[in-house]
């Protein structure tokens, strides 16, 4: 693998222009202040119990994501570009969405094979002809981004993933953004960084606008699976800060196609619901008949138009890696342009030459399961053992279907501390984009960090830690 | 407000207020085996301790004899006794936990740190330390949960619901107090007025921090009938029935809501009848029976809550307000 793309220093060693400013300060900032104020970092976020819950373990102490104090700073003009691609990547996924559920015309035109949309077991038959408000489904999508050398392209942004079911990690971008501020507020003095807090706000206001027809002053929620998911500090959170009702299924009750909250006033109807449950959970009279979490009847209010959800039943079709591959197409065929961010490159193993090209090659690449998510059905060929090799290579040649594979893309490093000191480590960056009448995003994202000397897997279920994100403003 | 926020909330200061008066009585019940007599039997006073607390049979399918050790073990630590201490504030925090986004972090924090501190003690056990100062912790952690909630957070229906919990469980818990002392320790003739009389109901009165407060008041000997006064009676007393049923009665007019009218009636009544009420028509009528029948209102009283605002019967009522 080759060097990768270093965000804070370019290959001759020198500062990029983004980082100067930091790298300064850095230098002239004595070594145990910085000691502090990481501890000070850990002891807030303890005591604040921004946690990642791992209830139940037998040592039931809930665990940190490690937080890192060295940002991400990502120029203007680039998080322009950024911005643009993620604004018309997301149009067209929502196009997408709504095609399929409704006309097909994408399938029609021979744009996509019609056997894997319509096969795919992310396809809700159910979902076929309604219609929901704006024609948006993918309200919150949260785009995976990450930076690498490819060919002669240097520091590209590549779309890894598109995360469009519950996307979860933006309170730690808000999280991180205040602790950041806290620690180094001569930091945030000094330059001009783009803010992010007003977050809750726009996504509030998202979810408004697609709230039913006719509803003027419409009732919102956050739907949580309980207080033992792994992200309910997230729910909580997000509730507390747009000041709406944090609610699990048995808050709500449905009556006469319509939803309601059990109050101390009596029943107040629900207008929108951001759901943190997935599709299967939502309703056990339509989905997975044994759910506790979800309401019954909760669909049939959804068909007749009388609640929103965001995200719609049904999105998991348009980010399965299956699908994933035909996004650039969607852009071409929706928007009539050409995809401004783009796609890693990717075999898909339902194609023989793709699948003996792989075969023949599993020691480079990365290989991932359709329908899979959270990094754990992954095969990454230069870190894997032989025999792990050879565990996937049956599996592919069992079902090769089931498999898409890329190249090992050496994703850019960020200096990173650790326990000998500051040190490149693998980053990617997934912004927030917000869906509804219009598309609002802040600028930034969470950047997670993959902690471990080498790793190229930055999810927080598998050892990976968060850092601040900073879009700087104007020329800088 | 959610139904289940409300729940969480009420819950989460009763078990906390519960832990709190597990504790007095503890305290009392132990000062007075202290006081060896010899005309009482051995494990008198645990036993009437277990038996007032309802959980006398619980106790005896796992314990031999009621031991000062053993009914301290089983109130403060045993994980399988719902009343112990050890779950009251188990449950405490984890209601909180479930309306961490309702209630202040400061909250949180105090009721997450007081669980934590709680595990330890019960795997170095309440010996370590001192019995009495493990009572003094567990007071002081439910005074700061309760001065926390005063101190931080806005005075709306979840501040409420709040001061509901722990007014009600107070209410409960000082009655039984009392009835603890009077019927189950009834003193004989011969020791009415006697050293020992007075030990105890000094005990009693030091159980809920009423021993200063009883000198100010009386400026005289301590007799039952004005410590009983003094608990029942006395509107300035911070624990008295009185001061509790005042304070629930004025909770519930505040939060109201559509299905509360049964109950705020029968508060209403409650406080009514002990406004009117006199230590002597008390004593003439039967301390014992007076406390029993008043527990047995503030069960009633917690049975209407469930119902006005917690359970909901919603899906059956909403026809006549379908449209909203």
């Amino acid at each position: 693998m080759k060097t990768a793309y270093n965000e804070m220093y370019a290959t001759d060693g020198s500062v990029r222009e983004n980082y100067r400013n930091y790298a300064d300060w850095l230098k002239a900032t004595p070594e145990d202040v910085i000691v502090r104020k990481r501890e000070a970092a850990d002891i807030a976020f303890h005591r604040a119990g921004i946690t990642f819950a791992v209830y139940g373990e037998t040592n039931s102490q809930e665990r940190l994501i490690p937080f890192d104090i060295v940002p991400r700073i990502i120029p203007a003009r680039e998080w322009t570009r950024l911005e643009q691609g993620l604004r018309q990547r997301v149009s067209a996924l929502n196009a997408f969405l709504h095609d399929i559920y409704h006309d097909q015309e994408i399938l029609k035109a021979g744009r996509i094979p019609a056997r894997q949309v319509l096969g795919n077991s992310q396809f809700r038959q159910e979902m076929a002809g309604v219609d929901v408000p704006e024609n948006i489904y993918a309200h919150i999508a949260g785009v995976d981004l990450v930076r690498a050398d490819h060919g002669s392209q240097l520091g590209e942004y590549y779309v890894l993933e598109d995360n469009l079911r519950t996307p979860s990690g933006v309170s730690y971008m808000l999280e991180n953004r205040k602790m950041m501020m806290r620690l180094f507020p001569d930091l945030f003095s000094s330059q001009k960084i783009s803010p992010v807090e007003h977050y809750p706000d726009l996504l509030l206001n998202n979810l408004r606008s697609v709230a039913p027809h006719g509803i003027t002053n419409p009732n919102v929620v956050v739907l949580t699976p309980g207080q033992y998911n792994s992200a309910y500090f997230e729910h909580a959170f997000l509730a507390q800060q747009m000041g709406v009702e944090l609610v699990d299924g048995n808050d709500l009750f449905v009556k006469n196609e319509t939803v309601y909250m059990r109050t101390t006033e009596g029943p107040l109807r629900v207008d929108v619901i951001y759901r943190r449950i997935d599709d299967d959970f939502l309703d056990p009279l339509t989905f997975n008949k044994d759910s506790m979490l979800g309401v019954p009847g909760l669909f049939s209010a959804y068909r007749a138009g009388n609640v929103t959800l965001a995200n719609a039943v049904g999105t998991g079709i348009a980010d399965d890696k299956a699908i994933y591959v035909y996004v650039p197409e969607m852009i071409r065929f929706y928007c009539g342009e050409e995809p401004i961010l783009s796609n890693v490159p990717t075999w898909e193993l339902s194609k023989p030459d793709d699948l003996a090209y792989v075969l023949a090659h599993l020691p480079e690449l990365v290989v991932k399961e359709v329908h899979g998510s959270g990094g754990y059905g992954m095969l990454v060929g230069p870190t894997a053992s032989a025999a792990e090799i050879r565990l996937f290579r049956d599996k592919i040649t069992a079902h090769p279907a089931n498999y898409i594979a890329q190249p090992t893309l050496a994703l850019s490093t960020c200096p990173t501390f650790v326990e000998s000191g500051v040190a490149p480590r693998h980053i990617d960056l997934r912004p927030y984009v917000l869906s509804g009448k219009e598309i609002t995003m802040v600028p930034g994202g969470l950047t997670r960090v993959a902690l471990k000397d080498g790793s190229l897997v930055v999810n927080s279920s598998q050892g990976g830690g968060t850092k601040d994100t900073w879009v700087l403003e104007g020329d800088n | 407000m959610l139904s289940s926020t409300a729940d969480h909330l009420y819950w989460m200061a009763r078990s906390m207020e519960r832990a709190e008066n597990t504790a007095r009585m503890l305290d009392v019940t132990y000062r007075m085996s202290l006081l060896k007599r010899a005309l009482i039997e051995p494990h008198h006073e645990w036993r009437a301790m277990l038996s007032i607390s309802g959980l006398h049979e619980d106790f005896e399918a796992r314990y031999d004899v009621p031991s000062a050790d053993n009914v301290l073990h089983f109130m403060a630590l045993d994980e399988k006794n719902p009343g112990s201490i050890y779950n009251s504030i188990f449950k405490a925090r984890e209601n909180a936990r479930a309306v961490r986004g309702s209630i202040t972090s400061e909250m949180w924090e105090t009721l997450n740190s007081t669980w934590l501190e709680m595990r330890r003690i019960q795997g170095d056990g309440i010996a370590a330390d001192g019995v009495s100062r493990f009572f003094d912790w567990v007071k002081e952690r439910s005074h700061l949960s309760r001065g926390i909630a005063h101190g931080t957070m806005l005075r709306d229906n979840t501040f409420r619901f709040i001061r509901l919990g722990n007014f009600l469980e107070r209410a409960d818990n000082t009655a039984r107090i009392l009835d603890v002392k009077y019927h189950i320790l009834l003193p004989s003739p011969k020791d009415v007025g006697g050293a020992a009389d007075y030990y105890q109901w000094s005990s009693v009165l030091r159980s809920v921090s009423a021993f200063e407060s009883y000198r100010r008041v009386y400026r005289d000997q301590i007799t039952p009938k004005r410590v009983a006064e003094l608990l029942i009676l006395r509107p300035d007393m911070a624990r008295s029935l009185i001061t509790c049923v005042d304070e629930v009665n004025r909770l519930l007019h505040e939060i109201d809501g559509p299905r509360a009218s049964e109950l705020l009636n029968r508060c209403g009544l409650l406080r009514t009848r002990l406004h009117a009420e006199t230590i002597d028509g008390i004593f003439d009528y039967g301390l014992h029976e007076y406390l029993s029948e008043f527990l047995e209102q503030i069960y009633e009283l917690g049975n209407l809550i469930n119902t006005a605002y917690f359970w909901s019967t919603d899906e059956l009522r909403l026809p006549e307000m379908a449209g909203n």
